[in-house]
């Protein structure tokens, strides 16, 4: 097989739109490494939500502040680095959105998703930076 | 943009008393098109009066959890209003999404369109 190996690094100004333009790369190297349906599903999903958690949230839309990105596509992983410009938050002070008290909230829930869909995931330093990966060994 | 904001993001048909509301795009995702499908929504309840809404998601590949929030919304709506909501045709990998976030509890949710006309 070919080395599809792809690893990219990117800045943007707090655009959604932007980020949507760095997904469909994404996933077009994900197929191109074999991910599966689910997989790249999952994986697109959690990018879409820490960017928009990046940019609204993190840059408060702020197009003066930019979301920087890093991320590595391989056969058996994909790791993704996603900081922005703002004051960062703790993840731990996050309510859980599936608890009866909170499950009727219409916000919250992007932070959720994201544990629940990637391997690991972690927030470094005051929060404005999250790093995850994906393994392609995960049941599909 | 203006043009941009116009355009059609979701199809309504009547069916006896039930609104099937099929969506335009394949993707539910930014916040300007989810505010104008939330709006779309609403008017159908405040100004339409329709008190059974079947939401057909067998169109839609991708949704983020902004639009989860817009959904909660509307559901929580249509019980002031008396009415029902139900969501129909939505595919694995975003159902997925549904019972990890327990929302498959909370919103009556039918494998398709045909099940959803005789659920309410």
């Amino acid at each position: 097989m070919s080395d599809r190996h792809v690893n990219v690094e990117m800045s943007f100004p707090s655009d959604l739109s932007e980020a949507r333009r760095i997904q469909a790369d994404l996933v077009e190297a994900l197929q191109s490494n074999g991910y599966g349906e689910s997989h790249v599903f999952a994986i697109r999903l959690a990018v879409e939500e820490a960017l928009a958690n990046a940019i609204k949230h993190g840059n408060q839309m702020d197009p003066g502040k930019h979301v920087h990105v890093t991320y590595t596509v391989t056969a058996d992983r994909f790791d993704i680095r996603i900081s922005d410009e703002g004051p960062g938050f703790n993840p731990t002070e996050v309510p859980d959105p599936t608890a009866d008290e909170n499950i009727e909230r219409p916000c919250g829930r992007g932070v959720y998703i994201i544990r629940n869909v990637m391997t690991t995931v972690d927030y470094i330093g005051k929060g404005n930076v999250v790093v995850m990966t994906k393994l392609r060994g995960d049941p599909e | 943009m203006s043009t941009s904001a116009r355009r059609q993001r979701i199809t309504v048909e009547d069916i006896g008393d039930i609104a099937v509301v099929q969506f335009v795009d394949k993707k539910i995702l930014d916040e300007q098109n989810i505010q104008m499908i939330g709006d779309d929504l609403f008017r159908l309840v405040d100004e339409l009066g329709r008190r059974k809404l079947l939401l057909n998601f067998s169109n839609v590949e991708f949704m983020s959890s902004a639009a989860l929030g817009k959904l909660i919304r509307l559901h929580q709506r249509m019980q002031q209003a008396g009415g029902k909501l139900i969501l129909c045709g939505i595919a694995d990998s975003i159902l997925t999404v549904f019972k990890l976030t327990k929302l498959d509890k909370m919103l009556k949710i039918v494998k398709d369109e045909q099940t959803g006309l005789t659920s309410f």
